[in-house]
């Protein structure tokens, strides 16, 4: 009598041997992959250490103190140049340090444009000729929640603004970065470019609003926004654009770069205001670079007396 | 692999353990010594988290490693790549609570005269300065999301840390040991989420680690199908009396 068996494994059950083989291959690819991507990440992250500063640049000369400079101990060269916010050159702090020396700054033209009565292309000497320039010594607050203290030499932007004649329909001053691909590494597209910040036309007329061309007397080094960048003491710093080649009067708000990337978190205005939170972060205390106790942020940087009547009857919460 | 079993224990893996201390005594030599960037706080809480991500990633890749090569030798590391990355996930969080949350205390000012001035801290600051921790981290982790991820992901790691045990394996039995252990597949996806939540725009680092999790836990989910369509009797043996 003849007694079958089943078979253990149903043939349907048994992984077709093609298929078992593609799934190893699948696994070994996935394996390289992984290691590739993982060298890469490591590679990419590189080893965090010590920057270089930037090499000392020509004295700047005649330049006059301001009232407008607190007292507080500056940061220091090394610590000003080497930890930097410039995207366009990379996103680490240390990023621009090492890559910003590609940007070419001279000749420097700049684009006025828009509802302004001298549209066209003005000469970076034509800007500064007549300037003087002062020392100002500002705190600068990070929207990071860093600080530090920075001797900046510059003009004021409204002498600039004057020069320009804006027409009464001039609401708004919209600045944009230069952008180059050639001289500017910007590795990884974190952000669009070119960067692009803005101002209500009674923040820039403001005294304390400056056009910076200089760092502890000297010409301003690229990694800090060379030939000229804006400083609005009382504003995170991503409101202080760097490179400036455009200058454009307009009428509506222009739309700045860190609020198109996300509005929910940053907004037109950025004053400093330890009251709002970041949504991921408390905007309550800061850390002054050099420092290990952490300060208690102040409310439009310190600078207070001299701005909050700008902000009269707005909602601060909403106008972030 | 042809490398002895004496060979890996008393050969690779002091070697493999020692290794891994690099990044530890690096950070602590260059903080020293001024070889940080100007913000060097931020710089050990960043590169403590960063060293755990890659920890948790090596770990997860041990075990399709070993598969993929057959050299079971390579499970004789695992755990120590898993403690390791607790090791630096600690180390994280301790460097977050000072750094980030005890200097910002009002108390922290004290501490700082108190030691520059040669002595102790009292008990009454020692006790204040625990509430003022505690609440200060304890809102943190309730208010942003990014440091419950974090926070969470550190907690996933600790049941395991513990019983890591050959002690604490026999006591739970090799069954429920292995279902514990699965936890570490969690740390690996809240991990990069944290790294995610907390970059202002450049996601890309996140998303490379989020990559590099997602491969090895596919590669896991392939396997077991591929296993159990090969392995498992689909029903008893018929057999006839």
């Amino acid at each position: 009598m003849l007694i079958k068996r089943a078979a253990d494994i149903r043939s349907s059950e048994i992984t077709d041997k093609k298929l078992y083989l593609n799934r190893r291959e699948f696994i070994s690819a996935a394996a390289a992959t992984t290691a590739a991507v993982a060298a890469g990440v490591v590679g990419g992250e590189g080893l965090v250490q010590a920057a270089t500063p930037a090499p000392h640049g020509r004295k700047l000369e005649n330049v006059k103190p301001s009232t407008f400079s607190t007292d507080e101990k500056p940061n220091k060269w090394e610590e000003i140049t080497t930890y930097n916010n410039y995207y366009e050159f990379g996103i680490d702090k240390d990023s621009p340090s090492m890559f910003a020396r590609n940007l070419k700054t001279e000749p420097w033209t700049v684009a006025i444009d828009g509802e302004c009565a001298k549209k066209g292309n003005m000469p970076l000497e034509d800007i500064l000729k007549g300037e003087t320039l002062e020392d100002r010594i500002y705190r600068h607050r990070c929207v990071e929640a860093w600080s530090m203290v920075i001797p900046w030499v510059g003009f004021p932007l409204a002498n600039l603004i004057k020069k320009c004649e804006p027409t009464s329909k001039a609401k708004y001053i919209e600045f944009t970065t230069f952008f180059d691909t050639k001289q500017m590494s910007a590795r990884t597209s974190a952000i669009r470019y070119p960067y692009v910040e803005g101002l209500r036309m009674d923040e820039a007329m403001h005294p304390l609003t400056i056009m910076a061309v200089g760092l502890y007397g000297e010409v301003i080094p690229n990694q800090d926004g060379a030939p000229m960048r804006l400083v609005v003491p009382w504003k995170y710093g991503f409101k202080h654009i760097k490179s400036i080649n455009k200058i454009k009067f307009v009428e509506k708000a222009p739309l700045n770069t860190w609020q198109d990337q996300a509005a929910n978190e940053y907004g037109f205005y950025a004053n400093v205001n330890p009251s709002v939170d970041h949504p991921r972060w408390s905007q309550a205390t800061e850390r002054r670079i050099g420092e290990f106790l952490r300060r208690k942020t102040l409310m439009f940087n310190g600078y207070g007396d001299q701005v909050a009547s700008l902000y009269t009857g707005m909602d601060l919460r909403r106008n972030y | 692999m042809k490398l002895t079993d004496r060979a890996v224990r008393f050969g690779l893996k002091p070697i493999v353990f020692l290794a891994s201390l690099g990044p530890f005594f690096y950070l602590i030599w260059a903080a020293l010594t001024g070889n940080l960037s100007a913000n060097p706080l931020s710089d050990l809480t960043n590169e403590t988290g960063v060293w755990t991500l890659r920890f948790v990633c090596i770990t997860l890749a041990i075990t399709p490693l070993r598969k993929l090569t057959g050299w079971n030798a390579l499970v004789k590391f695992r755990r120590m790549a898993g403690l390791y990355a607790f090791f630096y996930a600690t180390l994280h969080l301790l460097t977050y609570a000072i750094v980030d949350r005890f200097a910002g205390l009002d108390q922290a000012a004290d501490w700082v005269e108190a030691i520059g001035a040669g002595h102790l801290p009292g008990m009454t600051l020692v006790a204040s300065t625990a509430r003022g921790l505690t609440k200060s981290i304890g809102e943190d982790i309730y208010k942003r999301p990014f440091i419950t991820i974090g926070f969470a992901a550190w907690l996933t790691m600790l049941p395991l840390a513990i019983t890591s045990t050959t002690g604490w394996i026999r006591r739970l039995g090799g069954k429920r040991w292995n279902l514990l252990h699965r936890l570490v597949y969690l740390t690996g996806i809240l991990g990069p989420l944290h790294y995610w939540w907390l970059v202002k725009a450049d996601v890309n680092r996140p998303l490379t680690y989020a990559a590099v999790v997602a491969i090895l836990l596919g590669t896991r989910v392939l396997w077991n199908r591929t296993r159990r369509s090969v392995a498992v009797p689909a029903r008893a043996p018929a057999t006839h009396a």
